[in-house]
């Protein structure tokens, strides 16, 4: 199980990060186009999705920073 | 007995079967990724994306590790709007990777792109033959190694801490750094915002004031250059440990909740038997570099390293 090391005894600590997933999946793993996603799965992902993170940052995690919002 | 694919009729039948009377109407196939040699017991109990039971789809000696989906949550309309919600593509990315995770240590696992579908089973098969070569030297590429991720932070207040190596002319003040001057300040005595613009400082308290902020700047470019260094030295030297390594972009600290400034945020391909000299080098690492924080990940299913660039 991929987990996150403890810094002296490098034993697993907690579990991991989101974002340290997305680093990995939403920019890793073999490209194969599907049978129903073609543009999502080829070239969108990324974008689709960052802009997700950060809309949803934005929304939901910081209410207060609202400067942008109506 | 080692469950290799070669031996008898495929063991996945009963599953196949299972998936072809549901309503294909309604579901499609997800598929997490391909591995080589998986024993087929290592699957079960797995449940994947939405909580459905993962299961192999054999072809060519290869197997690809999927399971059915609805098409109301993961069509392509259902899809765009989904990967847009981060509590959904949270629970996706997380049930992906708990798949690939557990193929991976059971056998060499190709990971493929989050969000990959298929019609059914039999489609999948058929593009497991049709890249039968290209799985087959991903995986070759991938046996006996895993992917490990460092990244490293420069503390903030390290990095506004004075450069003991510039000399004397910046004796620390006894000051708050960012303080306006004690002038500005006599009006409130709070140091407010407000009150460092409606003071009027004389010109000579204003300059040194503005030459004490110019400095602190300069100091603290110097302290980021000077840990972008050390991450570079850092990750030049882990790489040499590694069979490939791959710089990510800085994380927004804002998704990590992590403060101070990320230094380095890599992943490296390693052989298995170098993973212990590995740790004890990014540990090292950590431990040299005053101010640096350094984290080690893993081990990870090899999705950093399977495009032809890596």
């Amino acid at each position: 199980m991929t987990t996150v090391l403890d810094h002296a005894t490098d034993a697993p600590m907690e579990r991991i990060a989101l974002v340290d997933l997305l680093d990995r999946l939403l920019a890793g793993g073999v490209v194969i186009a599907g049978d129903l996603v073609i543009s999502i799965a080829g070239v969108d992902l990324v974008q689709v999705s960052l802009r997700a993170l950060i809309t949803t940052v934005r929304d939901e995690l910081l209410p207060d920073m609202g400067e942008e919002r109506p | 007995m080692s469950g290799a694919p070669s031996s008898g009729a495929p063991p996945v039948a009963d599953a196949v079967n299972q998936a072809d009377q549901a309503d294909q109407a309604d579901t499609a196939v997800y598929l997490y990724g391909v591995a080589r040699g998986l024993d087929p017991s290592e699957l079960r109990g797995a449940s994947g994306v939405a909580g459905a039971p993962v299961r192999g789809v054999v072809a060519g000696g290869l197997t690809a590790l999927v399971s059915t989906v609805r098409l109301a949550e993961y069509g392509e309309a259902a899809l765009r709007a989904n990967l847009e919600d981060l509590a959904w593509l949270e629970a996706t990315a997380r049930a992906h990777h708990d798949i690939v995770d557990r193929a991976a240590h059971a056998a060499p696992t190709a990971p493929v792109r989050i969000a990959t579908i298929y019609q059914d089973d039999a489609r999948v098969a058929e593009v497991l033959g049709a890249q039968a070569e290209r799985f087959r030297s991903v995986l070759d590429r991938l046996t006996g190694r895993t992917e490990w991720g460092v990244k490293a932070w420069a503390d903030p207040s390290a990095l506004d801490a004075p450069d003991t190596h510039s000399g004397g002319g910046l004796a620390p003040s006894a000051e708050p750094p960012t303080g306006p001057p004690a002038s500005a300040r006599s009006g409130s005595g709070s140091g407010s915002e407000a009150s460092r613009l409606g003071a009027e400082p004389s010109a000579g308290a204003g300059t040194a004031y503005l030459l004490r902020r110019q400095r602190e700047r300069r100091r603290r470019e110097d302290a980021g250059r000077r840990a972008a260094e050390h991450a570079g030295t850092v990750h030049e030297d882990l790489a040499g440990l590694a069979v490939a390594a791959r710089r990510h972009a800085p994380q927004d600290p804002r998704l990590s909740g992590r403060s101070g400034t990320q230094v380095l945020n890599a992943a490296y391909l390693l052989d298995d038997e170098r993973v212990d000299d590995f740790l004890a080098a990014a540990r090292s690492a950590g431990e040299r570099l005053a101010g640096v924080e350094v984290e080690v990940t893993g081990p990870w299913p090899p999705y950093s390293f399977i495009g032809e660039d890596t």
